[in-house]
């Protein structure tokens, strides 16, 4: 099993009546009445402090993504964080997971495999690549992609960016959204052929394909737990044992929300309040920004029109207000609670969904970065040493950057 | 109520297969829906007493055919693929009624293509942009806002008929995907700003054209009848009371006969 922990560097100061006064926490939330960019700076190097602490504490990984326009989690470029979490973990042997560029939204793509070349290097070898398609808010309304054409460009972006490193001469691209006369990328990466690649999903069968296809890890990054990702996830084993490939469990990932306090009760005290500014204020989102028409395509469409899955999403949402941390803890959607609580939970999750590669946030919404440190230090200590061996005896992880792929031995020593 | 036939036409060399809807007799009238789909509706019934009435549906937008968009790119090619429909349905210089999205299409071919339009009818049309008055986006508006927006008379039959959801499931779910894959298809040509390039065109116009719209349309504002209106050479424009996005259905009678007098004069 290999660890990785996720950070969304989210903002921790939304006023309390957020989600009432404003429409949506993406897109438009107006910075001139929110944001405060003294506030603001601390945030990154907290996000930053705390994804290193990780590091130290013995995590196989640490994560960042891509978000734009958004008090959700906005670190439009990524991979400045990355490149400062790759120079300031040199000595260890930690995963830089970049969960990453957008792929449609950077223009023109070559830029992530540049980007991606240096973070590789920089580290000396211990990127995994992210490859997002972007959510709707980022790509269609934030930087004005055809919902239509979002995936199509996404196609074409990985397609170049493959190429790109790979390739033994120079090229042209002549493609339907790229013509790029010469490519010729510096720096390519230090990992070869490319360093492991991860595509981030939301369930969609078109994703679970393209993940296959290329024998990429599919990472299905959900808020809603392993109850609610069940469904996904035996639909992605399935899809994967009808066409005969190896069922390594390393193939898939997950994120789950995770808050470890030394006995339930404590937990349910110190998280409880963050746990519901996160759901509350960080996820309040209008579904028509979700998913503007074309967004998805039409079998995708047709599928969850079908099943009712909108129907089942949304108006499970709905109710999310209303919740306490029991809630939360029953559905699910947050594992949380006590160091043997925790691990129980975790293990059956990680066994149940059959996924090896598991990222865990351990900063939720307003969590304060004392806390978010403690947070850190008990799973990094009581929980993660065991899960760690769950599946390491039966495969190779061979999304896992190859220098990384045995155990870290300083876990615990590193405190 | 005049019979309706469907046809279904092959263009774009077999790669589109677009239904179009056609009745009455007399000189032909090409209609181009707007963004929710085409619906054959008593506006058109009336026009079918006295013209020969097309209604194609726009690529992609057909059940049964959702890969129909994929061939076209661009605007370019949409109002090239047109041409060919029109050509395909031996069709010379009709005249071209466009309402909404169909109302930028038509203004498109007239502009691209002056002869091919005998006369042009222009229904609250899409296409150009002030900064000042913003076209709404109607992609990610939830339906409700819509008609708000849309509808003179919101709470009034005409708007609680496009709210109204089919009683039976699988009709329902039906209707969903009709009209999502049509704003789908319609937006890759208007996505995220509906000024694609047409005010620099506009002044090819060479048809005569008139141009309706509804004094309380709070999707496209009344003031871009002006904008059109000012950019096409000898186009007339009727404002009409009591009526928002889809004047010609929210004061039918009237809407009919300006445009009934307008085609025949």
């Amino acid at each position: 099993m290999k660890v990785s922990m996720f950070h969304l560097m989210p903002y921790r100061d939304l006023p309390d009546d957020f989600e009432k006064k404003y429409h949506s926490v993406w897109v438009d939330p107006p910075w001139t009445e929110l944001g405060d960019p003294e506030k603001v700076g601390q945030y990154y190097n907290w996000s930053l402090d705390e994804l290193i602490h990780a590091a130290k504490s013995g995590m196989d990984g640490i994560c960042v993504n891509e978000h734009h326009q958004n008090a959700y989690g906005f670190m439009p470029n990524p991979n400045l964080m990355g490149s400062v979490l790759a120079r300031a973990t040199n000595d260890m042997d930690v995963a830089i997971v970049q969960m990453g560029s957008t792929l449609p939204t950077t223009n023109p793509p070559t830029r992530v495999a540049e980007e991606y070349g240096m973070l590789d290097t920089i580290s000396g070898g211990r990127l995994v690549a992210g490859m997002p398609l972007g959510t709707a808010m980022d790509a269609t309304l934030c930087a004005g992609i055809t919902p239509i054409e979002q995936r199509e460009r996404y196609y074409e972006a990985h397609d170049l960016i493959l190429k790109a490193w790979t390739a033994q001469d120079i090229f042209a691209w002549n493609g339907k959204y790229y013509q790029l006369p010469k490519v010729n990328v510096w720096p390519r990466p230090i990992q070869q052929p490319h360093p492991p690649i991860w595509i981030p999903g939301f369930g969609s069968l078109s994703t679970w394909e393209f993940a296959a296809q290329h024998n990429h890890c599919y990472c299905f990054l959900s808020y809603y737990g392993p109850k609610t990702g069940k469904s996904v996830m035996d639909g992605f084993w399935q899809f994967i044992g009808e066409r005969d490939i190896e069922p390594n469990p390393y193939r898939a990932g997950f994120l789950q929300l995770v808050a470890v306090a030394e006995t339930d009760a404590k937990a349910e005290a110190l998280y409880e309040k963050h746990i519901q500014y996160f759901y509350n204020k960080s996820l309040h989102i209008p579904p028509e920004y979700f998913f503007p028409p074309g967004h998805q395509d039409y079998r995708s469409l047709e599928n969850n029109v079908r099943k009712g899955i909108f129907k089942s999403y949304f108006d499970k949402l709905d109710k999310i207000p209303n919740w306490k941390f029991k809630d939360f803890v029953d559905e699910g959607f947050v594992i949380a609670g006590s160091p043997s609580t925790v691990r129980d939970m975790l293990t059956d999750a990680v066994k149940d969904l059959r996924v090896g590669n598991l990222m865990v946030l351990l900063h939720i919404g307003s969590m304060p970065h004392d806390l978010t440190l403690k947070n850190i230090d008990m799973f990094s200590s009581e929980v993660m040493p065991h899960i760690h061996d769950v599946w390491d005896n039966q495969w190779e992880n061979h999304w896992w950057p190859e220098k990384l792929r045995t155990k870290r031995q300083a876990s615990i020593a590193a405190l | 109520m005049v019979a309706v036939q469907e046809q279904t036409v092959s263009v774009w060399e077999n790669r589109i297969s677009p239904k179009v809807q056609v009745a009455g007799s007399g000189p032909p009238v090409v209609f181009l829906h707007g963004a929710y789909g085409l619906t054959w509706d008593p506006f058109l019934d009336g026009l079918a007493e006295h013209f020969t009435v097309y209604a194609p549906e726009h690529p992609g937008t057909t059940l049964g055919d959702p890969d129909g968009i994929k061939p076209l790119d661009n605007l370019w090619d949409l109002v090239l693929y047109y041409d060919e429909l029109f050509a395909q349905l031996g069709l010379d210089n009709p005249t071209v009624i466009g309402h909404s999205f169909g109302g930028m299409v038509a203004a498109e071919i007239a502009a691209c293509y002056p002869q091919r339009v005998g006369k042009l009818v222009l229904l609250s049309p899409i296409g150009l942009w002030r900064d000042d008055v913003p076209v709404k986006n109607w992609m990610i508006m939830p339906l409700e806002e819509v008609v708000k927006a849309a509808f003179y008379d919101p709470s009034g039959p005409l708007a609680q008929q496009m709210l109204s959801v089919p009683e039976d499931e699988k009709e329902a779910q039906d209707l969903q995907i009709r009209v999502t894959w049509s704003l789908a298809c319609t937006g890759k040509f208007i996505w995220p700003i509906p000024d694609k390039g047409l005010k620099k065109r506009i002044h090819r116009i060479a048809s005569p054209t008139l141009i309706i719209w509804g004094t309380g349309d709070k999707l496209v504002p009344p003031v871009y009848a002006e904008e059109f209106g000012s950019r096409i050479a000898g186009s007339r424009i009727e404002m009409v009371e009591q009526a928002a996005h889809l004047p010609q259905l929210e004061q039918l009678e009237h809407v009919s006969g300006l445009v009934r007098d307008f085609i025949q004069s």
